[in-house]
């Protein structure tokens, strides 16, 4: 890569450059994904209800901002489940469990916190603490699965979402200190276990977003700057040609996995564990049989942020930002799955992410990149280096 | 035997989805493309199939018509929602587990937002009966006659001959073979002539139209003609994916794999009526969690020697060769 890179370098403002180290590209197709995701959510507001659409747009690009604490508060869970799907995704593990894994730490951090006679001052720390635990007993099953049995992981996440589910919302209905049966819903968490709030008023934000933050650089710097995160890279990147090399692939998808799981289930505890709008309360779960909504937006997170950990920390921001809007919709009469399909539109469109580039580099090459061969055919080379 | 009866009742009409999509994910993968997507497909055809029997319930049409006219909706539903899958897989080379994931996620979305703007609720629900006590003559036959004519859907019949259509496609035409050659070595194929691209085009259509299928008859036989967007088909699109793996991507495997599935299924949502399991006293939702676990063991045990399509999940380029 280096060697080819220098051909290039003689010229000052080298666009092209940039583009190699992957940060511009990813950053303009995440661009362009966001738009097309808007503008077809637009679009299925215009059919769903012509009169209101653009007051029920306007709702969703800017309704965040008189939320800004909330828009904090809801980014928490999702960019932990992000940070989750992004860091599999870096070894070429598709975490699509990160819904059954915030489902157990849920579990495990509620478990502690209702069970559990600790002191104050410790005693959400350990809640959290159960939560990674949880989740990372979910994620490394499929990891070992994966290693082992040479089972797709997606396929088995998959069951392992089903088998959480329903596993904890029967442990939850079982046992009467947490589940208040005639509300259908988990009681309140004291309120010494819940997460310690920011004291941003009216928001509940809390200190899961700065844990969450933090944790995403730490994860930045074991990528970037440990042997773990290289050889975890190596794998991601060529799975033979790491091993060959000596790194121990089976034993590197399970932590991964493992860690993975124990994101997602840290989201779920820093999620549960949040105070809520009401003095003294806190979030409740609802056993109703349905899969964690988390998860799966944690996989729009990390596309988004291109499983790069500080472009997770901004997506799941954006992410939680027009959700905030899109519940402003309802004022226009719209449903706020409305952001939801705009959410599964920009994975569609990430997805194309390695077309979209090579479009983007190319019109950059043209435009400003004046002298140089253009077109296509060199792009295509860039974008492969680039990856 | 009464009970022997009824789970054989029961077993089938929740084995002909699984059976119909885990074929569709069989003609998709083998073609090459890797369908994650059919749960979205599958809601997408059934709701569909139920917004048409919703609007012509109460037109005095034969139920069994109504069915049939359904299902044909159903598949072309189904086979526009897979020309997405297709568009990005093929056109634009996408990574086809996130293409998949993305359509899986965007029908509840679509399927809430309007059914809560229009109807006030979380779908559609069709209160027509399909069901049919007993087939004319087939029914009076001893024993089989209960067991598999008798107090059923016709989606069983309708089910059965398209495994056989789909079976004949698979082995014997000359489309099967240049099918199945895109999905273990394109390029070998290509060099023979053979348009990948609208092979694989062809597979993940066959795929949508089974899947949509598929859908219809769940909401028709498993989901007595409910269909909404939160629990969707409640993860029938993944599990027929393991069925398929579990059936090496042979038609005759999945149709056993799939009976395999549907009966611990049909046992586990029927334990109170089965005394000796009733009386064992465990919590009814171990028996739910069953069909996956059993997903988890079997694909534990058939997937070291799998029998993959070797080029599933790769995006062919011609420039590659």
């Amino acid at each position: 890569m280096e060697g080819k890179n220098n051909i290039y370098n003689d010229n000052k403002f080298n666009i092209r450059n940039m583009m190699n180290k992957g940060i511009l590209s990813s950053f303009f197709s995440a661009l362009v994904a966001v738009f097309l995701g808007l503008i077809i959510g637009f679009f299925v507001m215009l059919i769903a209800l012509p009169a209101n659409a653009l007051i029920g747009f306007r709702h969703i690009i800017v309704g965040g901002l008189n939320r800004i604490g909330d828009v904090f508060y809801y980014a928490t869970p999702i960019l932990m489940t992000g940070l989750s799907v992004g860091f599999a995704n870096k070894m070429g593990l598709f975490n699509i469990g990160a819904s059954g894994q915030y489902t157990m730490g849920m579990y495990f951090a509620l478990y502690v916190a209702f069970m559990w006679d600790l002191p104050d001052s410790i005693h959400w720390i350990v809640a959290c603490l159960a939560g990674f635990v949880g989740g990372m007993i979910w994620g490394a099953i499929p990891g070992i699965f994966k290693a082992f049995l040479n089972v797709n992981e997606v396929i088995t996440s998959i069951m392992f979402n089903y088998i959480g589910m329903y596993l904890v919302d029967m442990l939850i209905q079982g046992n009467s200190a947490m589940y208040v049966s005639d509300k259908t819903r988990t009681q309140y968490i004291p309120a010494e276990v819940q997460m310690p709030s920011l004291g941003i008023p009216n928001s509940n934000v809390n200190l899961g977003i700065i844990l969450a933050i933090l944790i995403g650089i730490l994860l930045y710097i074991v990528l970037q700057k440990t042997i773990f995160g290289y050889e975890l890279k190596a794998t991601g990147f060529n799975r033979f040609a790491s091993e060959y090399a000596g790194m121990k692939g089976k034993r590197n998808i399970i932590i991964t996995m493992a860690i993975a799981g124990g994101l997602s289930g840290l989201g779920g505890a820093f999620g549960i564990l949040a105070p809520s709008g009401i003095a003294g309360s806190s979030m409740t779960y609802e056993p109703i049989n349905i899969i964690a909504p988390a998860g799966f937006n944690g996989i729009a997170v990390a596309l988004l942020g291109n499983s790069h950990p500080i472009g997770i920390i901004f997506s799941a921001i954006f992410i939680s930002y027009i959700q905030r809007g899109g519940t402003l919709a309802s004022l226009a009469g719209y449903k706020p799955e409305i952001i939801d399909i705009v959410i599964a539109v920009i994975i569609y469109f990430s997805a194309f992410a390695n077309i979209m580039n090579t479009a983007i580099l190319g019109f950059i090459v043209r435009h400003f990149g004046k002298g140089r061969k253009s077109g296509n055919t060199l792009a295509n080379d860039d974008i492969k280096e680039a990856e | 035997m009464e009970t022997v009866y009824y789970l054989i009742q029961n077993t089938l009409p929740v084995a002909i989805p699984l059976l119909l999509v885990a074929l569709g994910g069989m003609f998709s993968e083998t073609s090459g493309v890797v369908n994650i997507a059919l749960e979205g497909i599958m809601l997408f055809g059934a709701y569909f199939g139920a917004l048409f029997v919703y609007f012509v319930q109460d037109s005095g049409l034969d139920p069994q018509t109504i069915l049939v006219l359904g299902m044909l909706i159903a598949a072309v539903a189904g086979l526009i929602y897979s020309l997405l899958l297709s568009f990005a897989a093929v056109n634009m080379k996408a990574n086809q587990v996130i293409t998949g994931t993305s359509l899986n996620m965007l029908i509840p979305a679509i399927i809430l937002l309007f059914s809560k703007m229009y109807f006030d609720s979380d779908g559609v629900t069709t209160s027509i009966n399909f069901y049919i006590q007993k087939i004319p003559v087939l029914g009076d036959i001893p024993v089989l006659g209960r067991m598999f004519f008798q107090k059923t859907y016709i989606t069983v019949i309708i089910g059965f001959i398209l495994l056989a259509i789909a079976t004949l496609i698979f082995y014997k035409t000359k489309f099967g073979l240049r099918l199945r050659a895109c999905g273990e070595h394109p390029h070998a194929a290509d060099s023979v002539g053979i348009n990948v691209y609208k092979m694989r085009y062809a597979g993940v259509s066959i795929s949508g139209i089974l899947g949509g299928i598929g859908g219809f008859f769940y909401s028709v036989g498993v989901m007595d003609g409910n269909v909404n967007g939160h629990t969707g088909v409640a993860g029938f699109g993944f599990l027929a994916l393991a069925v398929m793996i579990f059936g090496q991507w042979r038609p005759g495997k999945i149709l056993f794999a799939s009976l395999f599935f549907a009966f611990l299924r049909t046992l586990a949502y029927s334990v109170s009526l089965i005394p000796f399991l009733y009386n064992l006293g465990i919590n009814q939702t171990y028996y739910r969690m069953l069909p996956y676990v059993a997903t988890m063991v079997v694909l534990a045990f058939t997937s070291k020697k799998s029998r993959a399509p070797k080029a599933a999940g790769i995006p062919y380029d011609k420039s590659l060769r």
